[in-house]
């Protein structure tokens, strides 16, 4: 069994995502260590790209500031493997798919799992161009995460039966970014997927508050939060370790 | 499963939240493309709006003053609106209207895709939001203007490079955000299958214009047909048709920059390597971690750090040149072709008309060039006048 099957086998997960190099290595390195410890099941850890078109502001400035500090690929895996033993929670990461075609697919998967990663997830890839990644995602162990989204209607139960791993439900049209209101019916989403496949589903986009997780996890099965993190990391810099712990313990809480 | 490659370019790089929306666009664009009621829309369009056929200009003094191969301008910038950039939107907004969709968006580089698209969304009754990089709307003040005028909301990207790049992002970010009642009109052949498709084949009544009257004029087809490429529209459109004419040498000239020995540069093709960015697998400038590279040109439109994927295939398979010319020899081509021919030609287009000085010369007096005059100078004159060092401002 995978580490990212038996996270969802242990109840409602709880995912925050930080994008490596904001705003430093060493601090992502803090956060990865205090988060685990704060009850984070699975961490993503983005790896900053110069275009990330599926982002709002709070992300892309992020990334702006994590490659304005020299922050590569290269560095980004030097750190993920010296941290990793010191983690108990499964870690995915999350990126573009030309920091990943670009750098060499299977040398990036190579690296993953050196680095214990036990998941990929690249939202620029659907489901129709998944042998570029997800057969060479396979051969190194890695599970391969799919998107569903608000639009996807017809195409959720073709997405879902083939997925690995958990699925990725974004919650609302448009990019990354908190937002006060989740308008879509996820229940009805994860339903369709339920249909076809028992693969765990976790709700991503716009969720930033307790209320919300735990709204989100009545139908999922976990739960994801980029933005509210980022922000912390934006506002308090290089001291920004004990909130974001203080948060995921806060979130993690509310959905358990 | 996977759809629109030219070779092993192109392809459906987007995030899921925009796959229903490309398929129904493809759709609708596979139920349309021959329907005769459209094509008939389309055809009148373009003849009493767009003020098409353009013309295929013999530029005798430009020829006599080379001394070498005879030189054809294919007047695109006769176009409404000053450039090829209508013949793709017309149909795209036609297209959109069809879908029943009431709103479109756009990107624009040099802002003659986002004056075009705002003239067709005035003429057609759509609301219109184009996206537009600040350092562009900087550049191009005037068009942005134009488009207001036109009626449409230009916003100024301040992301990343703030260029067209940029602008694609944005205009992405907004289509996701935005999708049962927007169409996003892609003005270059790129991005998600079925854009590439879809824009050659609106721009391809260049190439097929170009065939006829070369054939009429002069009873046989060109040596050469040359156009600037960024994205790859007017290149793309001008090339088509020729492609199974092996006699036929298609040249496309990027954007150098300063030289493309230097970082400044926008030539794709020649100092780009393989990724995947905005919807597509093709060429792209970009570092040794697929980080896309700031690029440079001193030509909003060719400042583009990818080229469409079927020009990536041309190129692969060996069937289309892609030529590096630096600023300085596109500023020379523009003031060139302004004294000599009595045409100001964009800027973007004078990197075509700058190789075609440099190669007529060598080519025998029996041989003839195409270049494709993308478009008219108008929006560029106060930045050359600064190039040159004159204070001068619109």
């Amino acid at each position: 069994m995978s580490k990212i099957t038996e996270v969802f086998k242990k109840g409602k997960a709880f995912i925050p995502f930080v994008t490596a190099g904001d705003p430093c290595l060493e601090i992502t390195e803090q956060l990865l260590v205090e988060m685990d410890k704060s009850g984070a099941d699975i961490i993503e850890v983005g790896i900053p790209f110069s275009d990330p078109v599926a982002e709002g502001v709070v992300i892309q400035e992020a990334d702006i500031r994590a490659l304005s500090a020299g922050t590569t690929t290269d560095k980004i895996f030097d750190m993920l493997k010296r941290v990793r033993p010191n983690l108990s929670c499964a870690l995915a990461i999350m990126t573009y798919v030309n920091p990943v075609y670009g750098y060499g697919i299977k040398k990036f998967l190579s690296n993953c799992k050196e680095a214990g990663v036990d998941a990929l997830i690249v939202p620029d890839v659907p489901f129709e161009e998944r042998a570029l990644l997800k057969p060479s995602c396979q051969e190194y162990g890695i599970e391969y995460v799919s998107f569903i989204a608000p639009t996807s209607h017809q195409r959720i139960k073709m997405i879902a039966k083939e997925a690995s791993g958990f699925l990725y439900c974004v919650s609302s049209l448009g990019v990354t970014g908190v937002r006060s209101e989740i308008t879509t019916n996820i229940g009805e989403m994860i339903g369709l997927v339920k249909e076809v496949s028992n693969i765990p589903c976790a709700v991503g986009f716009g969720i930033s508050t307790p209320v919300q997780a735990k709204k989100m996890a009545e139908s999922a099965d976990g739960v994801i939060v980029g933005s509210a993190i980022v922000k912390i990391c934006a506002e308090y810099g290089r001291d920004c370790v004990p909130y974001v712990a203080e948060y995921v313990k806060k979130m993690k809480d509310a959905i358990s | 499963m996977s759809k629109g490659y030219f070779g092993r370019h192109g392809g459906q790089f987007i995030p899921e939240t925009l796959m229903n929306a490309i398929f129904e666009l493809e759709e609708a664009y596979e139920k349309y493309k021959n329907d005769p009621e459209f094509v008939k829309e389309l055809d009148t369009l373009l003849k009493e709006y767009a003020g098409r056929p353009s013309l295929l200009y013999y530029a005798e003094k430009m020829t006599k003053d080379l001394g070498g191969a005879k030189i054809y301008l294919k007047r695109e910038d006769l176009n409404h609106t000053g450039s090829h950039k209508l013949n793709n939107v017309l149909g795209q907004v036609l297209l959109a209207k069809k879908m029943g969709k009431t709103r479109v968006i756009a990107e624009t580089g040099a802002g003659q895709h986002g004056v075009a698209t705002a003239t067709a969304a005035a003429l057609m009754g759509m609301e219109c939001e184009i996206f537009m990089g600040k350092e562009d709307t900087d550049r191009q003040a005037l068009n942005v203007y134009r488009m207001r005028l036109l009626g449409a909301k230009v916003h100024p990207v301040t992301s990343g490079t703030m260029t067209l790049k940029d602008a694609v992002n944005e205009t992405f970010r907004e289509w996701t955000n935005r999708i049962d009642d927007t169409h996003y009109v892609l003005g270059s052949v790129m991005g998600p299958h079925p854009f590439p498709t879809i824009v050659r084949d609106f721009q391809s009544v260049i190439g097929r214009e170009i065939k006829k009257d070369m054939l009429e004029k002069e009873g046989r087809l060109p040596d050469v047909v040359m156009a600037c490429v960024g994205g790859g529209s007017n290149a793309m459109g001008a090339f088509y048709d020729f492609i199974p004419d092996r006699s036929v040498r298609l040249i496309g000239c990027e954007a150098a920059g300063k030289g493309v020995d230097t970082t400044e540069t926008a030539a794709t093709m020649c100092t780009g390597r393989d990724g995947i960015f905005h919807g597509m697998h093709s060429y792209f400038c970009q570092d040794e971690f697929g980080q896309i590279a700031p690029v440079y040109s001193i030509s909003a439109g060719l400042d583009y750090p990818g080229v469409g994927p079927e020009h990536a295939n041309l190129k692969d398979i060996g069937r289309a040149e892609y030529v590096p010319v630096t600023d300085d020899e596109a500023v020379n081509a523009f003031e060139y072709l302004s004294r000599t021919e009595g045409i100001i030609p964009a800027i973007e287009s004078s990197h075509a008309v700058a190789y075609a000085m440099k190669i007529a010369p060598n080519m025998g007096k029996d041989k003839i060039i195409v270049v494709n005059l993308s478009g008219r100078g108008d929006k560029d004159v106060a930045a050359i006048a600064r190039y040159r060092g004159e204070n001068l401002y619109e």
